[in-house]
């Protein structure tokens, strides 16, 4: 509806706009098209915008109305009753044959259901009568020497801009949360006992001191252990040798098909690493294990799941060396090859040195990665929390403890669930930081070279 | 040509054409290029000159798409031949860039890079006479002598020229090739790098390429004037650019082209 009126408004005022083209000896300041533009933009921005408002506003106006109607005067007192039952109302109104429920709420749902009709009727005339308005103020600044273009090009920046922090705000949104659940778990658990207790098993929590069991360190560890040990054992070398490779031996040939093979890697969703972590190198691990002289080991261990992380994360290793090896100047390659060194020598000695601030900043990116990953540890590391030098044991992480403890079955405000909360705020920080310190060091490094 | 001496040469070329992919570069060039003599190679931009000087220490090998046809020896064996080890003859064939190139090393490794590399050194003490006699002759180590541990991209450009030429004397090269070292310097390290020239000659023979015919006749005691990828000229510095035989090469020292 309201976009049918911008149409007729964006044609009008390029018709009336074009019109003043033909006539006038004056030239026009903006071309007709963005005189219609200016005008179609006024008539649906704002309406839209009301709307936005009045679809946020209306339902607690309905609740007011509602509730001073006489059907609702046999209403508890009780803030709590009183919403289930208009809660029971509202589904009511909506689907007729909804609930057997409360007969006060059966009473109720008319009364809802008309007055919620005569909000949305006054929202939507509203919001036309507002296109109307935009419009006809629009057209009536149409004139030759108008600034259209301008005001167009405004407008979209604005649009631009808005798009740009939505990001931005979610993030903030995300933090503040987290902060806020977590606040409320360090109420009920001190917050030296979360980072420094060493002991975590959330399924018996003594409701005097539920501190005692949610103590995260084995769960840092076990993060640090899977996805900063093992992963980067396994993507650092595998990932550096990619990119020295491709940088410095390959042909033009090779490197067109290699690199994009390589970076599909990054694009494997996380699930299907998790399969192949459980049914392939878990299986293969534990074998390795019996081998080596264990005859219980477990199928779940650190290493197998640190392995196909580490696989996981070879494309972004890989990808940031290669660029920070791509951007060391020919000049040293080719002072140093003039120097009578090999090229493996050139490599070792002066190409990966200078690239090195990258490929620093590339492994604490991956690292990064390879702590927040759930998938792989879900699905491959198991929930035993211990503290363990040995990777084929059992170990589990930060993130594969959330997911336990807001898949069971809790209160929302019990520690328990709340512990999610706070590891979840850890893991935020901790990966955030880590990005911060690897943006700098590139920057700081791109600047070496300009 | 008379210009050449009868005395066994350094190097020499012979028939030497380069091509990139169809593209010659390089046509047909034949010179000599003595112990005691700086040698300059002149003439436009994009005439073949750089890529020329590039075939001495085979450092085209590096261009995949470029090809060197003809013989260039050293001490008369062909530099080219299959049992000619490229490392061993960039040992003995330095070489200097257009723009300085130190390695984002310390100024210490940076001149310390090729006796390492090359095992010149039996010890600690050996390498540190090594970098210290290098920067001598490089003209730096007034400069430099305090602050061995620095950055070498720390310094000004032309303190990074000379140690990348104090880089390449390290290895007691017998020849040392420049590509238009001071291009990228302002006069007055221009002028200190034409000194160092100067008092280098005698100990390496020398080939240096430059677009400044001033910087040429300052420098050198023979010049080859190159144009379109031929060898115009080649003779005694003095009578090229007081008396040249060929009509181009007056064309160009007067400055009707280039």
């Amino acid at each position: 509806m309201i976009l049918g009126l911008g149409l007729i408004g964006w044609l009008t005022a390029r018709a009336r706009a074009a019109r003043f083209d033909r006539g006038g000896r004056k030239r026009l300041h903006s071309l007709p098209a963005q005189h219609g533009w200016y005008v179609g933009m006024w008539t649906i921005l704002p309406p839209l915008l009301f709307l936005a408002i009045w679809s946020a506003v209306s339902p607690s106006l309905v609740r007011q109305t509602v509730l001073q109607s006489p059907a609702a005067a046999g209403l508890s007192d009780f803030a709590f009753e009183r919403d289930s039952v208009l809660a029971q109302a509202r589904a009511i109104a909506e689907d007729p044959f909804a609930g057997d429920g409360d007969p006060l709420a059966q009473q109720l749902a008319p009364v809802v259901g008309a007055t919620r009709t005569r909000y949305a009727w006054i929202g939507s005339a509203a919001a036309i009568l507002l296109a109307f308005a935009g419009g006809a103020f629009a057209i009536s600044r149409i004139r030759p020497d108008f600034r259209a273009r301008s005001k167009v090009e405004r407008t979209l920046m604005m649009g631009l801009l808005v798009a740009s922090l939505i990001a931005i705000f979610t993030t903030l949104g995300i933090f503040v949360s987290l902060f806020w659940e977590s606040t409320r778990f360090f109420e009920q658990v001190p917050i030296t006992q979360f980072l420094f207790g060493t002991h975590w098993s959330p399924q018996v929590i003594d409701a005097k001191n539920p501190g005692a069991s949610l103590g995260a360190v084995p769960l840092f560890w076990g993060t640090f252990f899977i996805g900063a040990v093992i992963a980067m054992l396994v993507a650092i070398p595998f990932g550096l040798m990619s990119a020295v490779y491709l940088t410095q031996y390959a042909s033009a040939t090779t490197r067109r098909w290699m690199k994009p093979t390589l970076e599909m890697l990054a694009g494997v969703p996380t699930v299907v690493y998790g399969y192949f972590a459980a049914l392939t190198v878990a299986p293969a691990v534990r074998k390795l294990a019996v081998l080596l002289g264990d005859p219980f080991a477990s199928s779940e261990s650190a290493l197998a799941a640190g392995l196909v992380m580490g696989v996981m994360i070879i494309p972004f290793v890989s990808s940031m060396a290669d660029d920070s090896l791509a951007a060391v100047p020919t000049a040293m390659r080719d002072g140093s090859l003039a120097m009578g060194a090999t090229t493996s020598e050139t490599i070792s000695r002066v190409l990966v040195p200078a690239a090195l601030p990258g490929v620093v900043a590339g492994v604490l990116l991956a690292v990064s990665r390879a702590i927040g990953e759930t998938m792989i540890v879900v699905m491959a590391a198991s929930g035993a929390a211990t503290i363990t030098l040995n990777p084929l044991q059992s170990a589990t992480t930060v993130t594969k403890q959330i997911v336990d403890l807001l898949t069971g079955e809790a209160e929302f405000d019990s520690p328990k669930t709340l512990a999610a909360f706070a590891l979840g705020l850890t893991l935020f920080i901790i990966t955030l930081l880590l990005n911060i310190v690897a943006l700098r060091v590139v920057k700081k490094y791109r600047e070496a070279y300009d | 040509m008379t210009a050449l001496s009868p005395a066994p040469h350094k190097m020499s070329a012979r028939g030497v054409s380069v091509f990139y992919g169809d593209k010659q570069a390089v046509k047909d060039v034949s010179i000599d290029v003595d112990m005691d003599k700086v040698t300059a190679f002149i003439g436009p931009s994009g005439c073949g000159k750089s890529t020329f000087l590039r075939t001495f220490n085979r450092m085209n090998d590096t261009i995949a798409s470029a090809r060197v046809t003809g013989e260039i020896t050293l001490d008369g064996a062909d530099i080219y031949a299959d049992d000619m080890d490229v490392v061993q003859l960039r040992a003995r064939v330095g070489m200097v860039f257009q723009k300085p190139n130190p390695f984002p090393k310390s100024i210490f490794e940076n001149v310390a890079y090729g006796p390492r590399i090359h095992g010149l050194a039996a010890s600690k003490s050996d390498l540190e006479a090594i970098v210290e006699r290098s920067l001598k002759r490089a003209g730096l180590w007034e400069e430099v002598k305090d602050r061995l541990s620095d950055s070498g991209t720390a310094l000004s450009g032309g303190q990074q020229q000379r140690l990348c030429i104090a880089r390449a004397i390290a290895v007691d090269p017998e020849v040392i090739l420049m590509d238009e070292p001071a291009s990228a310097l302002d006069p007055i390290a221009t002028a200190k790098i034409e000194e160092l020239i100067h008092e280098l000659r005698g100990r390496y023979a020398i080939v240096i390429v430059t677009h400044n015919m001033q910087q040429a006749a300052r420098v050198s005691q023979r010049t080859a004037f190159f144009h379109l990828g031929q060898l115009v000229e080649y003779g005694e510095t003095d009578n090229l650019f007081t008396a040249p035989r060929e009509e181009r090469t007056k064309d160009y020292i007067t400055g009707r082209y280039g």
